[in-house]
């Protein structure tokens, strides 16, 4: 890891410091404000960089630039790519330094159809997936363009060439070139060949994928030196707040403005669709002007009036009216003609809560919009660059390449920052001002502006014959958020001949958005607690159910089967403590987990000891990144289920920060984790999201078996879990 | 208003609303960005620096009382070398998103300094206040045990 990020050595002393007319008084001298995304940047010196394809840069003294496009979020993807290049085109390792592509989505874009030009977005866990086979061949392409030179200034046929790690090697003329070397006058050609895949790399002679090699970001992150948007700062910059629509959709009317001017430092006051922003020199001063204003809110709003724990009411007439059809998502042969002839039949509601992302960096950007309104700079964490800068563009109606956006890291995305809603109200007040302003939310306005995962009610029937077969499905999901609420409902693992799937969706006007697997874990919820409930009430094991729904699907089973054997399912409980299992596919990935739970009978304060989990997620190109992130999706899975709600009342939210937010601290995090990923040549598949929408399943099933009593509404908080042990 | 304080081992003066935080001080006057701002509200702890080696959560600590005193943030943790803390933070590839994280070594390089070798229980204790949302805890626990055992 030596030497990948240069470390920030703080050098402060009164010299360096200068006098500024008023607000901060003190500044650190020049230099220190150059905004520098890495460290590496400062360190590439031009003239003497080769840009040998759209992806690898060489430099002489052997350093290998690999353009990463895809948002570093804490996914570790930024190293992942790399590897697949590095891999292919045959580099040292230890050469390697990674760069952020530009926002370039025409060459840089997601496979989107096969190729690359989709859009740069780094969402549903599709990076490595979505880049894996296109890497593959930048890297080949790359590796041509090393022999192809090695191959001119030798004199010697291509074909007798050969590459070792770091260098290209021609063994008949006995001699070898490092790729430093060949950066010295290396040249690019005019056009790439393609590579066909049957001369890529075979997988058995792969060095790097499927080896545990550390995150190139990581020596940053325990320094202080990595770089947030957060952290940017350009000359002459001010800064931002907003004060914003406590019900979403109403418009707001500023009653103080001169009072606010005349505070101190205030620079200007923007007015916005759906807020007030005040600029001022410094952010507490914003901070200040923003907590004095006076807004009125016009009336009439559609989410207005809206009680998110009353809807359920709506929600269940909603999933119950038998005369009405949904949005279908499944329709395998007659589920409600099953229904009525069967042996006996289950009809339960489950129900989950609104979330929030809470990435601990609030949303905030930095924007520059020039004198003369025709261009704009832009510092942004984004999980959509490109949408992005597209949004700054439109909002300055200028040309997508009159804006330059620098990608900064991400401080936590899950979803909240593939919306470019901060972006543009940044880019709005900087266009105000025309001078540099950074735009940051407080965490207040992070938890009452959110877009939040939606709320669900699901609407479980089943149908069974006389052995206890599950003959029929019916998964109806009531809710709001339109398109937000079916992912995850497909049980295409499950052998089931009868399957009626659809989705109910209610609009009332408050803000929705994909959250860390989107509907998948309140959907997974309530597919495998109600599975649980279906076995515990045939008086068949959990396990048993399961291996007999999957009899037909070797690959699940297989990922079943291994979570078990973790687990050492079967073996007696430990005193007070149960077991409990689900299964989910994600992003083509496939999970299954155990948890092991106690529970405070006094307290109603469930506590998840251990968990086991198994995963096939193809080729896994970063083993031990992978595993950090099932391990980070099973704890934020444990915090979604056991502490995290949004409600609203009278269309405003009623959380505001992280005392009536929590989110799980360490003293709840399980004991251990285990995680088996299962070796596999298949593809490779999404992985940040695997573990998530197992957690609700597997804790109320060990639920179910300690208590014998049902969880049916997320979060599981104590008041509920106390709830449900009277009743 | 000016205060005068040690900053990782070195003077500095500033100037500033009689009524600023150390944090906003710490990141918009002094440049210092590895303290990082969260909730605002001592709640989650990625604000968290030395106040003459006590760790605060420097959102909520106002400007005047580091008057005179001594500051220590993540830039200053260690002088040449990285703190054992850091290079275990690296060795257990701890964190994802990593912006809680400088939170989290102040934290526990605070713990170390009082409790060089402390039971599983006395770091989950002492660590609780600091929150992570990526979920990278039990990881936090395995580096500041490697570091703790590597002393």
């Amino acid at each position: 890891m030596e030497g990948q990020q240069e470390r920030y050595k703080p050098t402060i002393s009164r010299r360096q410091f200068l006098t500024a007319a008023g607000g901060i008084t003190f500044v650190v001298a020049a230099g220190a404000f150059a905004p520098k995304i890495f460290a590496e940047e400062s360190r590439n010196v031009p003239g003497e960089d080769k840009q040998i394809t759209a992806w690898v840069r060489l430099q002489e003294d052997g350093r290998i630039v690999i353009y990463n496009p895809a948002a570093e979020m804490g996914q570790g993807s930024m190293t992942a790519l790399a590897v697949i290049i590095a891999e292919e085109m045959d580099a040292d390792w230890a050469n390697v330094h990674i760069e952020f592509s530009p926002i370039e989505p025409s060459t840089y874009g997601l496979q989107w159809g096969g190729k690359l030009g989709g859009p740069m977005i780094t969402v549903g866990s599709r990076t490595v997936r979505g880049y894996y086979h296109a890497l593959r061949h930048a890297g080949a392409q790359a590796r041509y363009v090393l022999l192809h030179n090695a191959a001119e200034k030798w004199g010697a046929p291509i074909t007798e060439l050969t590459t070792g790690p770091g260098k290209v090697v021609h063994k008949a003329g006995g001699r070898q070139m490092s790729f430093g070397e060949i950066a010295a006058f290396a040249k690019a050609p005019a056009e790439l060949p393609e590579i066909p895949e049957a001369q890529w790399k075979k997988p058995e002679d792969f060095r790097l994928i499927g080896s545990v090699i550390p995150r190139f970001d990581i020596p940053a992150k325990v320094d202080g030196s990595a770089l947030f948007s957060m952290d940017i700062e350009v000359p002459g910059m001010v800064y931002g707040a907003i004060s914003r629509s406590p019900v979403n959709g109403s418009q707001p009317e500023l009653l103080n403005e001169e009072d606010i001017r005349e505070m101190e430092g205030v620079i200007d006051i923007v007015r916005l669709d759906h807020g007030i922003g005040a600029i001022a020199e410094t952010f507490e001063q914003a901070l200040k002007a923003k907590e004095k204003l006076q807004v009125s809110w016009s009336k009439g709003a559609q989410a207005e009036g809206y009680d998110s724990v009353k809807a359920y009411a709506l929600y269940s007439k909603t999933a119950h009216d038998d005369a009405a059809e949904g949005e279908i998502v499944e329709r395998t042969g007659d589920t409600r003609q099953a229904l009525k002839s069967a042996h006996k039949t289950y009809d339960i509601e489950y129900k989950t809560d609104f979330a929030y992302h809470a990435q601990m960096e609030p949303l905030n950007a930095v924007v520059s919009v020039a004198a003369d309104g025709k261009s704009a700079e832009a510092w942004v964490g984004s999980q959509a660059p490109d949408t992005a800068r597209r949004a700054i563009a439109e909002v300055l109606n200028i040309d997508f390449d009159a804006v330059k956006l620098h990608p900064c890291y991400l401080g936590g995305g899950f979803g909240r920052r593939s919306m470019a809603d901060y972006v543009e109200e940044a880019t709005i007040l900087s266009n105000q001002v025309r001078r540099p302003v950074k735009l940051i939310w407080t965490r207040e306005d992070d938890v009452q502006y959110g877009a939040f995962r939606p709320i669900f009610l699901q609407r479980m029937q089943a149908a069974t014959d006389e052995k206890g077969n599950i003959t029929a499905w019916g998964h109806c999901i009531a809710g709001t958020g339109g398109g937000l609420l079916d992912s995850g409902a497909r049980i295409n693992y499950y052998t089931i001949p009868n399957q009626l799937i659809e989705v109910r969706s209610v609009d009332h006007g408050v803000r929705t958005k994909h959250w860390r697997s989107v509907a998948h874990a309140p959907n997974k919820y309530a597919i495998e607690a109600f599975l649980d409930e279906v076995a515990l009430d045939q008086g068949i094991g959990p396990y048993e159910l399961r291996r007999r729904l999957m009899k037909d699907h070797p690959r699940e089973l297989k990922v079943l089967d291994e979570a078990a054997r973790l687990a050492n399912w079967g073996s007696p409980e430990k005193e007070g403590r149960a077991r409990g299992m689900a299964f989910c596919e994600r992003s083509g990935s496939l999970a299954a987990a155990v948890v092991e739970i106690s529970l405070g009978r006094d307290s109603g304060q469930i506590r998840v000891h251990h968990v086991w989990a198994a995963l096939d997620a193809g080729v896994v190109v970063q083993p031990d990144n992978a595993i950090a992130q099932m391990e980070g999706g099973i704890v934020m899975g444990i915090s979604n289920v056991l502490y995290e709600s949004i409600t609203f009342r009278n269309g405003k939210v009623r959380q505001s920060n992280f005392h009536d937010y929590p989110i799980l601290r360490m003293a709840d995090a399980p004991e251990s984790i285990e995680i088996r990923l299962i070796p596999s040549q298949e593809a490779p598949q999404g992985i940040g999201e695997a573990s998530i929408p197992l957690m609700g399943g597997a804790i109320a099933n060990a639920f179910l078996k300690l208590t014998g009593k049902p969880l049916r509404h997320m979060p599981f908080t104590a008041e509920k879990v106390l709830e449900v042990l009277k009743g | 208003m000016k205060t005068s304080f040690t900053l990782n081992g070195k003077e500095v003066q500033v100037e500033t609303a009689a009524d600023a935080t150390l944090l906003w001080t710490l990141r918009d006057a002094l440049k210092m960005t590895g303290t990082k701002y969260s909730c605002g509200a001592s709640l989650c702890g990625a604000c968290t620096v030395h106040l003459d080696g006590m760790p605060v959560r420097a959102c909520m600590t106002p400007i005047s009382m580091a008057a005179g005193r001594a500051v220590t943030t993540i830039e200053g943790l260690a002088e040449e070398e990285l703190h054992p803390l850091q290079q275990a933070w690296i060795d257990e590839q701890v964190p994802q998103c990593g912006y809680c994280q400088p939170g989290q070594i102040m934290q526990a390089a605070a713990l170390l300094r009082n409790n060089p070798q402390p039971k599983r229980e006395e770091i989950v204790s002492y660590m609780n206040g600091v929150l992570c949302r990526c979920g990278t805890y039990l990881r936090i626990i395995k580096a500041i045990e490697r570091a703790s055992q590597s002393r």
